[in-house]
């Protein structure tokens, strides 16, 4: 019973992406293409001339992705209105790469799962942009930030709606690309270009494990194509299947920050805040489950050979949040933070994937979305309030100075906590369910409850330092006066709190509050059913309100300690103290960092002075050996050069001598024998 | 009646000889020009006296070419000689020394 279950969840599943069409001639998806390359011009016209668009640089490129915004809800209300099984829709632009049996088209993949992730990034990139337009203010490189922005969102766009491995490849990169450029924005400070580097070089690392998946999927399948590849997967012989499972999720490791390459993530809060809502938050690092969540057919066939992929994914991902959270108990700087926070909820989401929960993980992926991205932009509106001071425990007492940016990071605090009926809740809740129901991975489920609670305890010391107690920032800071943000700011604040707290429902909407944990019945689950294989298990291991209770309660646990330890008197020196190296390892990041500068960082220095060393002494040795022996060759011979006409005559003449004496030696000789 | 060719390769040879020890001792250009002059005239002996010997035309025929390209050889030669004085007012080889090391 309890291994049928999984094969079971499989064959109701369908296969992903099995019925393809083309979109109707003049319909919305017709005209999908322009959803990324209307922000592309734009981007492409602020580069080129920004500098004399000026102050009006913000208008295009909101204007620009606005406008792709407004065709990417117009193809999902078209996909909508479809039949479920004539919603995956391909349009072809051209041919990309034609050559021998390999074509890549310029295609464009419609369906649930990218029109979901369209509205995502558009409706969110919209917000931050409008946010920036505040922020940004007075910048002096402002329109220069909107046309990365705007790139950003084109290269993100081109990710989503890819049609094959190689196209959303070409979207993987550029958004790498973008990432970097934003997170070294402000590159004159060298810490910000150093960041920009290592989230550069990091990332790199991962693609290479995606261009292997790649070529493994080339050499069996014969084309890179969503559509004529994953109907496929489920023939996939099993080391196949596995190959490319866990090539694929080297990949989504990189982009989506997961043990073993999240370090990149926090050093990306160098970035401006917009920039870490946007990108390192609600829509880039979230690419990697994207990725696993397209390619499910093939976790599906992995899930049924020797060895289960995604059980892997789902244990990285979740000791990846178990790590990241313990990380945030202790970090100070209200943004690094949020980025552990981030890797720790896309660790839940890794989980949701990886047991084959795709909807689950989706839909917090949309949550997340919303209230991380909320986070990020209280903590930019609180950033501009103290002039960009970052240290949590010289803030304190802003609730009344910031009521805007205070109510909606409480929004935003309750549904990153899981407190129902906020839309982190559901969609947390789901992933746990999933990891309840699936056979063996019971230990998945308990760690991630635990990390319910240390979530929701240092989410709340965030909000509680912040926003409550004394108003530290007068004797710690010189010479600020907090204000709130100005409107452009604030209203993408109250934008996303609304759909932090309603964000649940697209999910829940059809059934009852109670039996939340049948999401089959669920919105997203059916919608998605077109693009997705779910191999999920059905077997809970234990009741299901008793989990749903112990969840709740290691939440609140967790907002209880925080009550206690910082909105009441406590000797924090004290405290530190006695939790030793458990508060030191934390507060060092487990010292990762400081393990791949020695494992990885200090051979690799050595191995390139020494290629250095070679370079100087051997080959540009050899070189100016060369040289040199020609200089001293020329230094010597030139004293031949007298510059006397006579001399010269003088050795022609002895020359002459020379060389008839030999000739006439010679004809002596010769005469003799 | 006639004169042995001996005689005038002697007489030759120490023209040769005179033109070019002129050539290798004297410092002034148009001395050293006169002397190459001497050389080159010292062979168009030496070519007409064969051609005697021989009893054929070709020497004689390969001398006047000797002839027409010492003139032209002497043409440039002047000319050089009179813009490097123009130059350098002097006429002393050793002066011309812009290009030694």
């Amino acid at each position: 019973m309890l291994a049928s279950s999984a094969v079971l969840a499989t064959e109701e599943g369908g296969r992903a992406l099995a019925e393809v069409m083309s979109p109707a001639a003049g319909s919305a998806a017709d005209f999908a293409w322009l959803i990324p390359v209307v922000p592309a011009v734009s981007a492409a016209l602020l580069l080129l001339f920004g500098k004399r668009i000026g102050r009006f640089s913000a208008a295009i490129a909101i204007t620009a992705i606005g406008t792709s915004a407004t065709i990417a809800t117009l193809v999902f209300v078209q996909l909508a209105s479809l039949e479920a099984e004539q919603r995956v829709l391909v349009r072809t632009l051209g041919t990309w790469i034609s050559t021998g049996r390999f074509t890549v088209d310029w295609e464009l993949l419609i369906d649930p799962l990218s029109s979901i992730m369209l509205l995502l990034v558009t409706w969110v990139g919209l917000l931050i942009h409008v946010y920036s337009l505040g922020y940004m203010h007075g910048d002096e490189r402002y329109s220069r930030f909107f046309a990365y922005l705007n790139l950003f969102a084109a290269s993100m766009l081109i990710l989503v709606l890819g049609s094959s491995f190689l196209t959303l490849f070409v979207g993987w990169e550029l958004v790498g690309l973008c990432s970097y450029l934003l997170i070294g924005f402000w590159f004159t400070d060298r810490a910000n270009a150093t960041a920009a580097k290592k989230a550069f070089v990091v990332n790199r690392i991962g693609d290479v494990g995606f261009m292997i998946a790649m070529f493994v999927v080339f050499a069996t399948f014969g084309s890179l194509s969503f559509a004529e590849v994953l109907p496929e997967a489920s023939t996939l012989a099993g080391g196949t299947a596995i190959a490319i499972g866990l090539l694929l999720f080297v990949g989504a490791t990189g982009k989506s920050a997961q043990i073993p390459l999240f370090v990149w993530l926090p050093d990306a809060m160098a970035g401006p805040t917009p920039v870490s809502a946007l990108i390192h938050a609600a829509t880039m690092v979230t690419a990697g489950v994207y990725l696993i969540a397209r390619a499910s057919p093939i976790y599906a066939a992995a899930a049924e050979s020797a060895f289960d992929v995604g059980l892997l994914v789902a244990w990285i991902g979740v000791l990846t949040a178990l790590v990241a959270a313990l990380i945030a108990c202790s970090q100070n700087d209200l943004k690094k933070i949020l980025a552990y926070s981030t890797v720790s909820q896309l660790g839940y989401m890794f989980v949701a994937v990886g047991l084959g929960a795709q909807a689950a993980g989706i839909f917090h992926l949309l949550t997340h979305g919303f209230f991380k991205a909320l986070l990020f932009l209280a903590a930019g509106s609180v950033m501009h309030a103290l002039a960009d001071e970052t240290d949590i425990w010289k803030m304190g007492g802003l609730r009344k100075v910031m009521p805007f940016t205070f109510w909606t990071s409480v929004v935003a605090w309750l549904a990153i906590a899981g407190i129902p009926p906020f839309a982190g809740y559901f969609s947390k809740e789901e992933i746990l369910t999933a990891a309840l129901d699936t056979p063996g991975a019971g230990g998945i489920w308990v760690v991630g409850a635990i990390v319910a609670g240390i979530t929701a305890f240092y989410m709340s010391r965030w909000l509680f330092l912040i926003f409550l107690g004394d108003r530290r920032y007068e004797r710690e800071l010189d010479d600020v006066h907090p204000h709130e943000s100005p409107l452009s700011m604030t209203l993408p604040l109250v934008v996303l709190a609304v759909l932090s707290v309603l964000g649940g429902l697209i999910n829940v909407l059809p059934r009852s509050f109670v039996a939340f944990w049948a999401p089959e019945e669920g919105f997203l689950h059916s919608w998605l059913e077109p693009s997705v294989t779910e191999f999920v298990g059905e077997t809970a291991l234990l009741p299901e309100l008793l989990a749903l209770g112990l969840v709740l309660l290691a939440g609140a646990l967790g907002i209880a300690l925080a009550f206690r330890l910082y909105l009441r008197r406590t000797d924090h020196a004290a405290l530190r103290g006695r939790l030793g190296w458990a508060y030191q390892a934390s507060l060092r990041k487990f010292y990762v960092d400081e393990l791949y500068e020695h494992t990885v960082e200090a051979p690799g220095r050595l191995l390139a002075d020494g290629f250095a060393t070679f370079d100087r002494r051997g080959v540009d040795g050899l070189v100016n050996g060369v040289a040199r022996l020609t200089a001293g060759l020329g230094r010597s011979g030139r004293r031949a050069q007298t510059g006397f006409v006579r001399s010269y005559a003088l050795a022609v003449l002895l020359g002459t001598v020379l060389v008839t004496v030999l000739f006439m030696g010679g004809l002596l000789l010769g005469g003799l024998g | 009646m006639a004169v042995p060719v001996g005689y005038y390769l002697v007489l030759a040879a120490a023209l040769f000889v005179v033109g070019l020890v002129g050539v290798l001792v004297r410092r002034n250009i148009i001395i050293m020009f006169m002397c190459i002059e001497l050389m080159l005239n010292s062979v168009n002996l030496t070519l007409v006296a064969f051609s005697r010997l021989q009893g054929n035309i070709e020497g004689q025929v390969l001398s006047f070419f000797v002839m027409v390209v010492a003139a032209a050889e002497v043409t440039v030669g002047l000319a050089l000689i009179v813009n490097l004085y123009r130059l350098r007012a002097s006429t002393d080889a050793d002066d011309v020394d812009r290009l030694r090391w």
